[in-house]
Parts: C-alpha cells; sequence; structure tokens
C-alpha cells in the first residue's frame, strides 16, 4: 500500500519544481507550458491518491476531467504560441514585455 | 421723549446716510442737525426732570436674549449720572454738527460726514443710556466703529487709513478685556443688569476664585478687567497710542471723538461701575497709578509737540488721566465734573484749532503759524479763554473740577487717613499742571503771537471764519465759562445729593469734607505753578526764541526734546517689540510653517504627492514580463494562506499582513 505521506510528498514536490519551473525560467515559454502541465499532473495524481485513500470514485471523475481540461489547454495554449511564433519569430519569454505598465 | 433722545441721532443718520443723494448737502446738513439740536434740547430737558427733581427713569423696551439664566433686554436707565453724560454728548454734538456745516462745506461727502458723526453720537447714546452690560457693549462697540469710520472720512489717505485701523484694533485690545470682564460679571453675579450686579457687589465681597493656584479676589478681577476695557477707551498709558494718531480726521471729528464723547466712555465705565470699583482696594491702587502716570506722560509729551491738534490731543490725554485717578481716589462725581467741563473747554480748543486750520489753508503745524491775532482776534479770545479753563484759572470752568481733583489729592498729606499711595498722583498731577500750563501758552505764542512763519500767499488768504462756525465757538466759550460755576453746587457741593444711586462711595473712602480743611498753602500750590508755567512759556517765547528749534546747546536737551517729541517711543518700541513680532509670527509661523505647510502637507497637497508617488512605485511593479506577474500571484497566495493560519492565533498580526498581502497584490 502507498505510504499516506510519501504520496502526498510527491504530490506537492511536484506542484512545487513546477511552480518554481513556471517563474524561475526565464527563456523558453515552453518550459512553462511543461510546468504547467505537471502542475495538472501533480494535481490529478493527488486527487487519485485522495480518492483511492478515501475510497471514493469522485476525485477519479475529477482527474479525469482534469485531463480533458489539461488536453484543450495545451491544445490552445500551443496554438496561441505559434500564432505567437508567426508574429514575432521568437518565443522568449523576457521578450514578452509589450503590456509593462 | 428719553426714547427719542437717543432714536433721533439715528433717525437722521438712516436719512442723511441712505438719502443724502437725494436730499443733497444742504438738505442733510439741516436735517441732521436739527435731528441732534431736537435730541440735545430733550436731553436738557431730561437733566432737569431727572437730575434736578432727584428721579429715576428706567424704560424696558423689548426682551433682546433669553436663554436659560441669561437675559438680556432692550432697557434702558436714566439717572443723573446718565443725563449728564446725554447733556454733555448731545450739547458738544450737536455743536460740532453745526460747525463742520460750514468747516466741511468744500468736501464732497458732506451727508456721509452727517451720517457718521450722528451714528457715532446715537452709539455713543446707547452706551450711556444702556440699563445692562451687553446694551453698554453694543454702544461701546459700535462708538469704535464709528471713530473706525470718522478718523478713515478722507479714506484716500494712506496716514488716514493707517491711523484709523490702528485706533480700531487698540481699541479692540481694551474691548477684549472689557468682555472678559462682562464674561466674568455674567459667571459671578448671574446677571448683566446694572441693578442687579451692583445689589448684589455687596454680597461677593469675601469671593475668592482659584485660577492656576492663586487665589483671586473676584471683584478685584472684574475691575480690573473693565480697566483694562477703560485703559483702551479712555487711551490710558498703555494703550494710549492711538489717541495722537487719531487727529488725521477732520477736525470737528477730534472735537467730538477726542474731547466729549468717545475716550470719556472708559472714564463712565468707571464711574459707572463705582459700586464694584469700591469693594477692591486694589484696584483703586491701579486707577491712581495709571491715571496720574498718563496724566503727567502726556503732559510732557505735549510740551514738544508740534502739531496744533496733536498738542490738544494729548491735553485731553493728560485731562483723562486726571479723571482716571480722580476715580481712584473714589471722587467719581469730580471725575464725572471734570469730564463735562473738559468736554466744554476742550470741544472749544479742538473746534478753535479748527478755525485756525481752516484759515492757514489746511496748515497744522504750530512751527509755520504765528501772528495770527491780528488776522482772528475772535478765535483768538476763545481760543484764550480754552486755554484758562483748561489750565484751570481761578473762576474758569477748568478751575473748579481740575483744582478740586488736585486739593483731593493733597489729601495724602494727612498721614492719619492711611491713603498715603495718592500722593503719587499728588506729585505726579501737581506737575503736570505746569506742563499743561507750559505747553497750552506754547500753543497760543505759536499760534497767535509770534512773528508769522507763512507763507505770504496762505497769508492773504488768512480770514475770521464764518458765523456758523463762530456760534459753536461762542457758546462753548460761554459754557467754558460759566459751566463750572454753574454746576460746581450741584455735581460736588459737599452734601449735594444730586447723584443719589447713581454713585456708590464707601464711608471710608469718602474724603470730600477733610479737602476742604487743607492749610492754604498747598490749595494755592496748582494755581502758582499754572502761572510759573505760562510765565516760563512766556520767557521762552520771548527771549529764548531758538529752545525748540536750536536745542542743541547742551546734548542731553536736545535728547530730551528728540525723546519727548516722538513720544517717549512709544510707538516705535510697540511697533518692534509687539507689532513685527506678532506679524512675522502670522507671515513666518501661523502662514508659512501651519497654513501652508503643516496642514498643506498632511492635506490635499501631500496626499496627492503620496498617491502619485506610491503609484509610480506600483506602475515599476507592473513589468510586463509573466514571469513577475506569476511570482506575484504565488507570493500573494502563499503569504495569503499564511495570514488565514494565523489569523486563528493572532488577529492584530493577522490585518497587519492582511494589508502588506493586499497591497502586493494590487
Amino acid at each position: 500500500m502507498f505510504q499516506q505521506l510519501n504520496c502526498t510528498n510527491i504530490s506537492s514536490l511536484l506542484f512545487l519544481v513546477s511552480l518554481l519551473g513556471i517563474f524561475l525560467n526565464q527563456k523558453n515559454i515552453l518550459v512553462m507550458l511543461m510546468s504547467l502541465e505537471m502542475m495538472f499532473l501533480s494535481i490529478s495524481f493527488n486527487l487519485i491518491f485522495s480518492s483511492i485513500r478515501l475510497d471514493d470514485i469522485i476525485g477519479q471523475i475529477f482527474s479525469l476531467l482534469i485531463l480533458t481540461v489539461a488536453a484543450a489547454e495545451s491544445s490552445i495554449g500551443l496554438a496561441i504560441l505559434v500564432i505567437y511564433y508567426r508574429i514575432r519569430s521568437t518565443i522568449t519569454v523576457e521578450l514578452m514585455n509589450l503590456m509593462k505598465g | 421723549m428719553y426714547l427719542l433722545i437717543l432714536f433721533l441721532p439715528l433717525l437722521g443718520s438712516l436719512i442723511s446716510g441712505f438719502g443724502g443723494r437725494w436730499l443733497g448737502c444742504r438738505g442733510t446738513n439741516t436735517f441732521s442737525t436739527l435731528c441732534v439740536v431736537v435730541s440735545s434740547l430733550f436731553s436738557l430737558l431730561a437733566f432737569f426732570e431727572i437730575g434736578l427733581t432727584n428721579t429715576t427713569c428706567t424704560i424696558f423696551l423689548v426682551s433682546w436674549i433669553k436663554s436659560g439664566a441669561f437675559y438680556v433686554s432692550w432697557g434702558f436707565l436714566f439717572d443723573s449720572l446718565t443725563v449728564t453724560m446725554l447733556v454733555v454728548i448731545t450739547l458738544v454734538s450737536s455743536l460740532v454738527h453745526i460747525y463742520s456745516i460750514k468747516y466741511m462745506e468744500n468736501d464732497p461727502h458732506q451727508p456721509r460726514f452727517m451720517s457718521y458723526l450722528e451714528i457715532f453720537t446715537f452709539f455713543m447714546l446707547i452706551l450711556v443710556t444702556a440699563d445692562n452690560l451687553i446694551q453698554m457693549f453694543l454702544g461701546w462697540e459700535g462708538v469704535g466703529l464709528a471713530s473706525y469710520l470718522l478718523i478713515n472720512f478722507w479714506y484716500t489717505r494712506l496716514a488716514a487709513n493707517q491711523s484709523a485701523i490702528k485706533a480700531l484694533i487698540v481699541n479692540r485690545v481694551g474691548d477684549f478685556g472689557l468682555s472678559l470682564g462682562i464674561f466674568l460679571i455674567f459667571w459671578v453675579f448671574n446677571s448683566v443688569d446694572y441693578s442687579v450686579i451692583f445689589s448684589l457687589v455687596p454680597l461677593f465681597d469675601n469671593q475668592f476664585l482659584t485660577f492656576l493656584g492663586f487665589k483671586l479676589h473676584v471683584l478685584t478681577l472684574i475691575s480690573l478687567f473693565l480697566f483694562i476695557g477703560a485703559i483702551g477707551k479712555s487711551a490710558q498709558l498703555g494703550l494710549h497710542t492711538w489717541l495722537p494718531d487719531a487727529m488725521e480726521g477732520p477736525t470737528p471729528v477730534s472735537a467730538l471723538i477726542h474731547a466729549a464723547t468717545m475716550v470719556t466712555a472708559g472714564v463712565f465705565l468707571m464711574i459707572r461701575f463705582s459700586p464694584l470699583l469700591e469693594f477692591s482696594p486694589t484696584i483703586l491702587f491701579i486707577l491712581i497709578t495709571f491715571g496720574s502716570l498718563t496724566a503727567f506722560f502726556a503732559a510732557v509729551t505735549g510740551v514738544f509737540q508740534h502739531d496744533l491738534k496733536r498738542v490738544i490731543a494729548y491735553s485731553t490725554c493728560s485731562q483723562l488721566g486726571y479723571m482716571i485717578f480722580s476715580c481712584g481716589m473714589s471722587c467719581y462725581d469730580v471725575s464725572l465734573f471734570h469730564l463735562a467741563n473738559h468736554a466744554f473747554f476742550k470741544a472749544l480748543l479742538f473746534l478753535s484749532a479748527g478755525s485756525v486750520i481752516h484759515a492757514v489753508s489746511n496748515e497744522q503745524d504750530m512751527r509755520r503759524m504765528g501772528s495770527l491775532l491780528k488776522f482772528m482776534p475772535l478765535t483768538y479770545s476763545v481760543m484764550l479763554i480754552g486755554t484758562l479753563a483748561l489750565i484751570g484759572f481761578p473762576f474758569l470752568t477748568g478751575f473748579y473740577s481740575k483744582d478740586f481733583i488736585l486739593e483731593l489729592t493733597q489729601i495724602s498729606s494727612y498721614s492719619n487717613l492711611q491713603m498715603s499711595y495718592i500722593s503719587f498722583a499728588c506729585w505726579l498731577g501737581t506737575m503736570s499742571v505746569f506742563f499743561t500750563s507750559f505747553y497750552s501758552f506754547r500753543l497760543i505764542y505759536l499760534t497767535f503771537l509770534n512773528n508769522t512763519n507763512l507763507a505770504k500767499s496762505s497769508l492773504n488768504l488768512v480770514h475770521e471764519s464764518s458765523l456758523l462756525m463762530i456760534f459753536p465757538l461762542i457758546i462753548l466759550s460761554i459754557g467754558s465759562i460759566f459751566a463750572g460755576y454753574l454746576i460746581r453746587d450741584l455735581f460736588v457741593g459737599s452734601g449735594s445729593d444730586f447723584w443719589g444711586a447713581a454713585i456708590f462711595i464707601l464711608p471710608k473712602h469718602s474724603t470730600f469734607i477733610e479737602a476742604e480743611e487743607l492749610p492754604i498753602v498747598v490749595k494755592w500750590l496748582p494755581f502758582i505753578l499754572s502761572l510759573l508755567g505760562i510765565f516760563f512759556a512766556s520767557f521762552v517765547q520771548i527771549f529764548l526764541k531758538t529752545f525748540y528749534f536750536k536745542s542743541n546747546l547742551q546734548n542731553l536737551l536736545s535728547f530730551f526734546t528728540f525723546l519727548i517729541n516722538k513720544k517717549w517711543y512709544w510707538d516705535v518700541l510697540y511697533n518692534r517689540l509687539i507689532v513685527l513680532p506678532i506679524l512675522n509670527f502670522g507671515y513666518s509661523i501661523s502662514f508659512k510653517i501651519l497654513d501652508r505647510g503643516f496642514i498643506e502637507l498632511s492635506g490635499p497637497y501631500g496626499f496627492t504627492k503620496f498617491v502619485s508617488f506610491w503609484s509610480q512605485i506600483l506602475i515599476k511593479l507592473q513589468t510586463g514580463q509573466i514571469t513577475h506577474y506569476l511570482f506575484f500571484m504565488i507570493f500573494t497566495f502563499c503569504s495569503f494562506s499564511i495570514i488565514l493560519v494565523y489569523s486563528y492565533i493572532n488577529l492584530t498580526f493577522n490585518l497587519l499582513l492582511l494589508f502588506f498581502t493586499l497591497f502586493f497584490f494590487i
């Protein structure tokens, strides 16, 4: 059986790593999207673990929904990325400062 | 009839003020003069009815302010004190009206002038007839206002503006004291009615007021505040500086304000409050000190003044000092007697000075006059009468009051009366007699008897004044000769009950009878001194012509001459030590540091600066970098959750951090 603490640790560690990956990364927007995916993954992992732990199907349903949402999201995100690349021909995060205050 | 005395001048003022445009000069002159003359006739009648038949008349008109225990009504009290003042005021005022018809005939604003004179008379009448302090204060302030308007009559002149403002503000210093006195009286007596106050005074003789750990006698404190009011209005030493400057107004105004009415208001207040002052030996001592110092100071200062009107103004100041210290000796009736007589001869002096000034084409400097005797013998005669009355020449008006005051001061030579403090007044008063006669005769010599210094062009124009100006002079000179003799027995005759309840003198302060027993040498002393003054003035004028002008013979003498001519530097000292620091305070501290500084900084100006400063910083935070935004979001989320956790532990810490977080979130 999974250790409860261990599993929670893994998911939260994964979440933290993806969080740091989002805002420590200055260069590549693809890394950012990947971290986002990893974040979804950690959350759904957590949900699945909780559903097993609590013996409840709701968590798994949620994680399935999250998978679809993540897929849709990543497709839209990649589409936006492609459009952005067509216009600016670069995907460096640092250079995206047109909306400066 | 009694109310008509008051309201005729008001009517005259309103109609000549508002209707001057339609009535014209001649119409307003006739109407306003008629109003005052009828009023003065009525007040003579009132003097007969109330003074001579020894009754008192109170009129209740309508209630004014009613609020709890505070009740003020429009009430009028006519007793012998009031009617005496009424006769003095209305008589001098109507003569001044008649005089100024001619004196001001070339002035384009004559209706305004008449209106101001009338409103002045009205307020003065309100002051003397009031039966409560509030109404008296109305008259008091109104007189100050009217004096402002009158001194500032030629409003295009800078000097007139300045001296009018000075008169109003210096008076206001005294008025502040008076209003404190009124508040204190209401606090102590729960009433502002004269009748209530005066009947309750003996009860409060042992009342003390603890203020900042000091135990103060309530009656002394009240009378001190009232005396501060009197200092301002009656130009006693300390607040006297407005009086000589108030000569900027037209001469009839000087005659009205500075001879008969306004300056006497302070003395009137002291006399009216005799039942209160009597219970406070301290305040009597203060009255004596201030009065005699004023008398001496002003008499000495008058000696080296070169302005014709200013000499007379200082003489007024000096005589007011006599009246005040006479009040301090508990001789209120003598003080009022001197007030009435002084009104006659001082109005005479002022008006004849006006006549002289009118004749020499508005030259006021005595050094540029001279030998006017040949040209204006009548003015010379009336001025001589006024001067002799002023110095207390025997059998003229001044003799009966002024010499009597000095005689009463000699009482101090009786050591068993325990009134040694009167000797202060005795010495200073007797010395100022000499100076009074000296400057009076110096005035006569410089104006009428010496060789002329006038320019020939204006000497050709010198003329005796017309009938309308002569007539008041003659009436006043008749008054100056006979008034003292005629009303002497009535006012100060031994055992005269003319004053009735209007003046109260403690029996142990009454020294009338003792004054009659003085040795003859002492009684002769003032007369001898004034004769000496005349002789000295003549000697200086005839043999030592250069005494005033080339006084650099000895340095000391020239120093004193300069000092006295500059009025002992009172004005300079006041300007340097009081006026300038206050103005500086007003500008640099109150305006620059407080108003435009601190309040602006913490108010609108500082707030806008604050907001824009922080918005600049917050704008800097929005870099456009997605990673930065993300960082802020995550940071906020984390700290918010930390706070939520901590909020179960400590509430204040929570609130602080909540603001901190929200700030970053924004």
